[in-house]
């Protein structure tokens, strides 16, 4: 089930192996460890890690192009980034596939902006990163149809998300300047690789949190808010008492004052 | 009834001849009936004849109560169908994202008033936003007789009233939001609760009893619910009573106006004109309200899920009239609290609670003060226009600033999150708005005013700049000056001026600190003053013209 006990188990090895390895180096540790690793599974297995091999070069060679600079050579990290070494496949499938990766301004968080990698890109940077260390992968898409329980995904949503995302998800503030963003409209294997996987200022729900199923039954619960627009009419951006009191002075008070200058303006 | 009388009858000729239709007689026999029984003509005749003047912002009083009246009608709605219970329930209704959740009946109630029963979302709907004008039309309301002087004598006692009407209203408005025992109620009567705690001495021994052992308790939505639809309404009624007895007492203020004098009021009689708009104006109010209640969304509870004292959402607020007091927690700096032996003594909530009831006792009592510090014991029924009372303007303009900076601090994240600004930076600007605000505004709308005075009497002495030059015979040039008709130059030159009180001693030729308190305050009020135009300068300001 887990895509995840594959790597880390091959990249264990190679994070030893190569602490000042060249690109050269690297190509050769990968090729080993796969060898390695295909003798103990059956020779379709095999063909898939190849695949997935060829796969993390090309991923390495975008990582050299486009995340070196600030992530370091090795993706060792820098003064400038983090270590991406253990981050997983599903830090890289959510930080890149929203675009907040490579990061541009420098600001209080990391903000998601127009994706600039190809979805096969995305893939590649994320199965180079995999192969650096364990760490979370990127989700099966059975977690990820956005059928679950809506009312389990709802109550797991309140008591672990809401404080920061708020309970309609409309987002919230954090301290200096950060915040938890809108959830809406968010690709479902970006919410769950958010959850695994943390980033910058959430914490992380790994499967002893909250197992796959709940998170799959979370991402349920989005979808339905995606879905299914507000019962009651406009929701005001889902923002609560603040945006209903604006409503009421600006709109409604202000349309009550606009017929009461009328009302009198026409018998002067 | 009138309209049995126009319609064509439709038994023809026979009727006609019978002289006044079937419905006139029954109309005359009832009234009669009653009249006979009650003596109410008197009383009719009394009140059809009082005068109500035409100022837009005198309506707004008329649109607190038409909201009210919205309020209990759909409030009676509701009360048919919510259960103010706390015993927890499975929810089994339709609203799926909910569906098999523990909850308290009076939140599963509400979810079928808005899910199961036809038109009780819109009734929940029109309830609370007609609560939110309600509130609002009050606030504007207060603003409009402070404004404009309208709560000197003979009518402080009504403005006592009305402040009387706003806290009742604030407390309706509050029992009720947390009548449905959601999230962000929950999260509200958290607070509250966290409030009395941080009384010193007496605070865990009110929250017991108010919440029937340790918070939340069992019997906070039933208790919350009898002080919701009967006790508050019921004092709301009779202060309503009492507001509109003193109202007519009283009878209304009236800006100054030729004709328009502190003797009389001129206007509408309320039979049958005004009586004819008031009707019209109250569907006028329940049509907005219904408008905006079927197509905008307030409180949605299905959202919020109910309450549990472990989660808590990003963006929870009370609503708007309990936002200053949210928003004066929000301000305290941190570290007030502080440890006494084995007690925490919380500054942090104690502080905030304390300026809250400041701030409403002066608003309560400020006629009283500026009866005191005019030394005015005369009555007074024609509204003054707010530049020409420029301390009293400025005053409230720094209350409005001072509410404003409490009112914005309680949405500080929602400001850091729309405006892309850090919280702390909201919070610290906010802070010294609170204090700062104040002065800064209540100085720049003093000068306004004065300016705006000083314009004023320009004005009235030498009329409007035209804008047309003109050269005179000897080479001079001048602008010409349209003169003002009687009637705007009265409005101009109609207001009352006050001088600095001086120290006098009193009986026993002593002088109090009372009295030199007085003085002082009274000298900072009226010093800078623009005194109104005087017949003797005007006419010197016509024979200089022609
Ligand atoms: C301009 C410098 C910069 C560039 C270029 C950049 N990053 Fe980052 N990256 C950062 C910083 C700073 C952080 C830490 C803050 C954060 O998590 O957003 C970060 C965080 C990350 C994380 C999350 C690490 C964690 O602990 O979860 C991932 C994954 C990541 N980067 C991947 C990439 C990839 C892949 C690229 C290339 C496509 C890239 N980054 C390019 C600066 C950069
Ligand atoms: C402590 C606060 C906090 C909590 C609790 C939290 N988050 Fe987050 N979340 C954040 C922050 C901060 C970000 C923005 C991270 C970034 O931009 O890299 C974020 C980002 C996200 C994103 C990405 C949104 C986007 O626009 O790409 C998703 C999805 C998400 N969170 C889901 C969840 C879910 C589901 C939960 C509950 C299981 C949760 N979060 C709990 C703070 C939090």
């Amino acid at each position: 089930m887990r895509t995840e006990s594959t790597s880390p188990r091959r990249s264990r090895g190679r994070g030893r192996r190569s602490p000042l390895a060249s690109a050269a180096l690297l190509l050769v540790g990968l090729l080993a460890t796969g060898g390695v690793y295909a003798a103990f599974t059956t020779a379709a297995t095999a063909e898939t890690t190849q695949r997935i091999d060829a796969l993390a070069d090309e991923g390495e060679k975008l990582f050299l192009a486009n995340c070196a600079s600030c992530h370091g050579l090795q993706a060792e990290g820098t003064d400038a980034a983090p270590t991406l070494i253990g981050v997983g496949a599903a830090a890289v499938d959510f930080q890149v596939g929203t675009g907040r990766m490579p990061m541009a301004a420098t600001g209080p968080q990391a903000e998601a902006k127009p994706v600039q990698f190809t979805d096969e890109q995305v893939k590649a940077l994320a199965a180079y990163v995999a192969t650096l260390a364990p760490g979370p992968a990127i989700p099966d898409e059975k977690y990820l149809t956005g059928e679950g329980d809506v009312a389990v995904g709802a109550e797991l949503f309140r008591t672990n998300c809401a404080m920061c995302h708020n309970v309609a998800g409309a987002g919230g503030a954090l301290t200096e300047g950060k915040f938890a963003p809108d959830l809406h409209n968010v690709d479902p294997a970006h919410i769950y690789e958010a959850m695994v996987t943390g980033p910058q200022n959430m914490p992380v729900f790994n499967d002893l949190n909250i197992t796959p199923e709940d998170k799959a039954n979370i991402i349920a619960y989005l979808t339905y808010l995606d879905n299914n627009s507000s019962p009651g009419g406009l929701d005001l951006g889902g923002l609560g008492p603040v945006s209903e009191g604006l409503f009421a002075w600006i709109f409604v008070l202000g349309a009550v004052v606009a017929v009461t200058v009328w009302l009198t303006a026409k018998s002067n | 009834m009138t309209d049995t009388m126009e319609r064509p009858s439709t038994t023809g000729a026979t009727q006609a001849q019978e002289g006044p239709g079937r419905g006139m007689r029954f109309t005359n026999w009832a009234a009669n009936w009653v009249d006979e029984r009650t003596s109410m003509s008197g009383l009719v005749k009394e009140l059809g004849r009082k005068i109500f003047p035409d100022h837009w912002s005198f309506m707004l009083g008329e649109v607190a109560l038409y909201s009210f009246i919205v309020i209990l009608l759909s409030g009676t709605f509701l009360t048919f169908f919510f259960q103010a219970s706390m015993a927890p329930v499975e929810y089994e209704g339709s609203y799926a994202p909910l569906k098999g959740l523990e909850m308290s009946s009076a939140m599963a109630s509400t979810l079928d008033i808005s899910f199961d029963i036809r038109g009780g979302l819109l009734m929940r709907q029109i309830h609370h936003w007609a609560a939110l004008l309600f509130v609002a039309s009050i606030g504007l309301h207060m603003l409009r007789i402070f404004f404009t002087g309208a709560f000197r004598k003979p009518r402080e006692l009504n403005w006592v009233v009305g402040f009387v009407l706003f806290v009742l209203a604030m407390g309706e408005g509050f029992t009720g939001y947390s009548l449905p025992d959601d999230l962000l109620s929950g999260n509200g009567l958290r607070i509250i609760d966290g409030m009395i705690k941080g009384v010193p001495v007496v605070g865990t021994w009110i929250s017991y009893l108010l919440f029937g052992g340790e918070f939340p308790g069992e019997a906070i939505v039933g208790r919350l619910y009898t002080l919701h639809i009967l006790l508050l309404p019921a004092l709301v009624v009779a202060a309503i009573g009492v507001h509109m007895v003193l109202l007519i007492v009283n009878k209304h203020t009236q800006f100054a106006g030729p004709g328009r004098t502190n003797d009389n009021v001129v206007g509408v009689p309320i039979m049958p004109v005004f009586a004819a708009k008031a009707g019209g104006f109250f569907f006028i109010i329940f049509g907005v309200i219904a408008l905006v209640a079927s197509t905008v969304t307030i409180n949605p509870i299905w959202n919020y899920g109910p309450y549990d004292p472990s989660p808590i959402s990003a963006g929870t607020q009370p609503d708007w009239y309990i936002g200053f007091a949210d928003g004066a927690l929000r301000l305290v700096p941190p570290g007030w609290e502080f440890q006494l032996g084995p007690y925490t003594v919380s500054m942090n909530i104690l502080i905030p609670i304390l300026v809250l009831v400041l701030f409403l006792l002066v608003v309560a009592l400020y006629p009283f003060f500026e009866a005191w510090i005019t030394g005015d014991k005369r009555e007074h029924h024609i509204a003054d226009r707010p530049r020409n009372a420029p301390m009293r303007t400025a005053i409230g303009a720094a209350g409005v600033t001072f509410y404003a900076a409490l009112w914005a601090a309680a949405s500080s994240d929602l400001i850091a999150t729309h405006f892309r600004l850090a919280v702390e930076g909201v919070t610290h600007a906010i802070q010294a708005l609170l204090i700062f605000g104040p002065i800064i505004a209540g100085v720049v709308t003093h000068r306004v005013c004065i300016a705006l005075q000083k314009k004023d009497r320009e004005i009235a002495l030498h009329g409007y700049e035209s804008g047309r030059i003109v050269r005179l015979p000897g080479g001079e040039y001048i602008e010409v000056h349209e003169p003002l008709s009687d009637f705007e130059r009265w409005k101009l030159v109609s207001f009352e001026e006050y001088q600095p009180l001086m120290v006098r001693p009193d009986a026993r030729g002593r002088i109090t600190a009372g009295q030199r308190l007085r003085a002082s305050i009274s000298r900072f009020f009226f010093e800078d003053r623009i005194s109104p135009v005087t017949q003797t300068e005007l006419e010197a300001a016509h024979s200089d013209h022609h």
